[in-house]
C-alpha cells in the first residue's frame, strides 16, 4: 500500500483547484493535487501519485520509465490500478 | 527492462563486488515495499553471498498490533457502522479474527483505494456513519489530513478516523539503538522521504554513526543504493544521502508536512506489532478534530493483545530472523491463512519471500535481472 505511482497530468479542470486528471495504465482518473499545487503545475507533468493524492512532481524521462517498468512487474502494481480506477469503494 | 538498464544493472553488479570485496556488509531496507522490489527481482542472487539486505519495519500493514485489529472489528460489528480501508488489512489477523471474517459474519466492511473515496461514501449514504481504518507512515498521513480537513469543511457529520498512522523516526532509533544491532547501512524509504525529506534521516549517521541511502523502488535504484552505501565505506564516509532524486527533496514536501501538523499531534505512546511500546510514535487527532476521531466518538475496546506464540514477525520485523526462520513460515502461516501480519500485504517480508524467495536461499532460482 505504500506504493506511488507515476501517473501523467493530462487536464486540469478549471475552477477546481485540488483536483488533477491523470492518466494511468490507460484510464483516467481524477486525484487531488493540493499537496503539489505550490510547485505549479502543467498538462504533461509527471505526478507520484499515492492513495488518490499526487505527493510528488516527478521528472519526466524517469517517471516514463518508472511507468514502463512498473507495468512489466505486474503483481501489486496492478493491484493498485485496479482498484485505484475502480475508483470508490466495494 | 531496456537494454540500457540492463547494462546498468551489470556495472552496478560489478562495482558492488568490487566495493564489497570479502569483507561482510548487513543493509537493513527499511521500506516493506524495497522489500518487494529486492525479492521479486532476485536481488540477492546478484549480489555476492556477503552482501545481504536485513529487512526493516516499514510496512505499515506489518506494525499494526492485534490490539488495534480488534478495536477495528469492534466497530465495523456496530450496526449503525460502515468501516471502510485498504485492502491490505482485510486479512490482518487481530485477537478475534480479521476484518475479513467479520465481513463474512455480517459486518460492514468495505474496500476503498483512497480516504477520500471513504469520505464519498459517507456523502453518498448520510444514515451510515463511515468510519475510515488509517494505517500508513508519513506517505499517507497527508492524505488523511487532506480528507479530514475537507470533511470539516463540508461540514459532514458521519465521517470518522480510526487513526493509526505512524512514524518512521521513532521505531528506527527504538531497533538501531537496541543493543546487538549489527548494520553496516540503511536503505532509506523512498516515499516516505518525500515528504519528510532526505534530511530527515540525518540523524543516523549524525547519531547512531550509520550511512544511509534513500532510495527508489526500481530495482537499479536498490543496486545503486547499494553502490553508493559501499562507497562511502571505502571512502570513510558516513552521510545520509539521496538516491531518489527525481521524487525526494532535502526539506521534502512542505505542504504536506504543514497539513500533517494541522490535523494531528504526536500520541504519547503507541503499540507496534513485534516491536512493543514506543514513545511518540503515532499521530492522533488533534482535539479541535475530536468529531472525526473514531476512538473519541465510540470508544473502543483499546485492549492489548500479545502476538500468538509461534509469531516471530517483531523479529522480522527488526531484522534479528529472516522469515523462513520463523518455524511455521509457509506452513502454518500462508497469505491465505497468516498467523502474522509480514504475510499479510505484498510489502511484508514473509510474504514477498514466500511468493518469490522460496528457493533462493536453496540456491535453485536462477540468477536473473529482468
Ligand atoms: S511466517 Fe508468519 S508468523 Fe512467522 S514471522 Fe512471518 S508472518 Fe510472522
Amino acid at each position: 500500500m505504500c506504493l506511488g505511482i507515476p501517473a501523467r497530468l493530462v487536464e486540469l479542470p478549471a475552477g477546481e483547484s485540488a483536483i488533477g486528471i491523470v492518466e494511468l495504465g490507460g484510464a483516467r482518473r481524477a486525484v487531488n493535487v493540493a499537496l503539489v499545487a505550490e510547485e505549479g503545475l502543467a498538462e504533461g507533468d509527471f505526478l507520484l501519485v499515492h492513495v488518490g493524492f499526487a505527493i510528488a512532481k516527478m521528472e519526466a524521462e524517469e517517471a516514463a520509465r518508472t511507468i514502463a517498468d512498473l507495468e512489466a512487474l505486474g503483481g501489486p502494481y496492478r493491484d493498485e490500478l485496479e482498484s485505484m480506477n475502480r475508483g470508490g469503494s466495494r | 527492462m531496456s537494454a540500457n538498464e540492463r547494462e546498468l544493472a551489470r556495472r552496478l553488479v560489478a562495482e558492488i563486488a568490487h566495493l564489497a570485496q570479502q569483507e561482510r556488509f548487513r543493509f537493513m531496507e527499511v521500506c516493506g515495499g524495497h522489500t518487494h522490489t529486492i525479492y521479486r527481482y532476485g536481488i540477492p542472487s546478484l549480489l555476492p553471498a556477503n552482501v545481504e539486505f536485513v529487512h526493516g519495519p516499514g510496512c505499515p500493514v506489518c506494525v499494526i498490533p492485534m490490539g488495534r485489529v480488534d478495536d477495528a472489528i469492534a466497530l465495523a460489528t456496530e450496526e449503525a457502522i460502515t468501516l471502510c480501508c485498504f485492502g491490505d488489512l482485510l486479512r490482518v489477523p487481530g485477537g478475534r479474527g480479521s476484518l475479513m471474517e467479520a465481513r463474512a459474519e455480517g459486518a460492514d466492511v468495505r474496500i476503498v483505494y483512497s480516504p477520500l473515496d471513504a469520505l464519498a461514501l459517507a456523502e453518498r449514504e448520510p444514515e451510515r456513519q463511515v468510519v475510515f481504518l488509517a494505517v500508513g507512515f508519513e506517505t499517507t498521513a497527508p492524505a488523511t489530513a487532506l480528507t479530514v480537513l475537507r470533511a470539516a469543511a463540508r461540514r459532514i457529520a458521519n465521517f470518522s478516523v480510526l487513526c493509526n498512522h505512524v512514524t518512521i523516526e521513532e521505531p528506527l532509533r527504538a531497533l538501531l539503538g537496541a543493543p546487538g544491532v549489527a548494520l553496516d547501512g540503511l536503505i532509506g524509504p523512498g516515499h516516505v522521504a518525500v515528504v519528510t525529506g532526505a534530511a530527515a534521516f540525518g540523524f543516523i549517521p549524525a547519531e547512531f554513526s550509520l550511512p544511509i541511502v534513500v532510495s527508489g523502488f526500481e530495482p537499479n535504484d536498490l543496486l545503486e543504493s547499494v553502490a553508493m552505501l559501499l562507497r562511502q565505506h571505502r571512502f570513510g564516509q558516513c552521510l545520509a544521502e539521496n538516491q531518489y532524486r527525481r521524487a525526494v527533496s532535502d526539506a521534502g514536501n512542505l505542504a504536506a508536512q504543514a497539513v500533517i501538523a494541522k490535523v494531528f499531534t504526536r500520541r504519547e505512546r503507541f503499540a507496534w506489532r513485534g516491536l512493543g511500546e514506543i514513545e511518540r510514535s503515532a499521530y492522533g487527532l488533534r482535539e479541535e478534530f475530536s468529531r472525526f476521531d473514531a476512538e473519541v466518538r465510540y470508544g473502543v475496546p483499546g485492549v492489548s493483545v500479545p502476538d500468538p506464540r509461534a509469531c516471530r514477525c517483531g523479529e522480522v520485523l527488526r531484522g534479528a530472523r529472516k522469515p523462513w526462520q520463523c518455524g511455521v513460515f509457509g506452513t502454518a502461516c500462508t497469505p491465505e491463512r497468516p498467523i502474522g501480519t509480514c504475510m499479510v500485504s505484498s510489502e511484508g517480508a514473509c510474504a514477498a519471500y514466500y511468493h518469490y524467495g522460496r528457493l533462493g536461499d536453496s540456491g535453485l532460482q536462477p540468477a536473473r535481472v529482468r
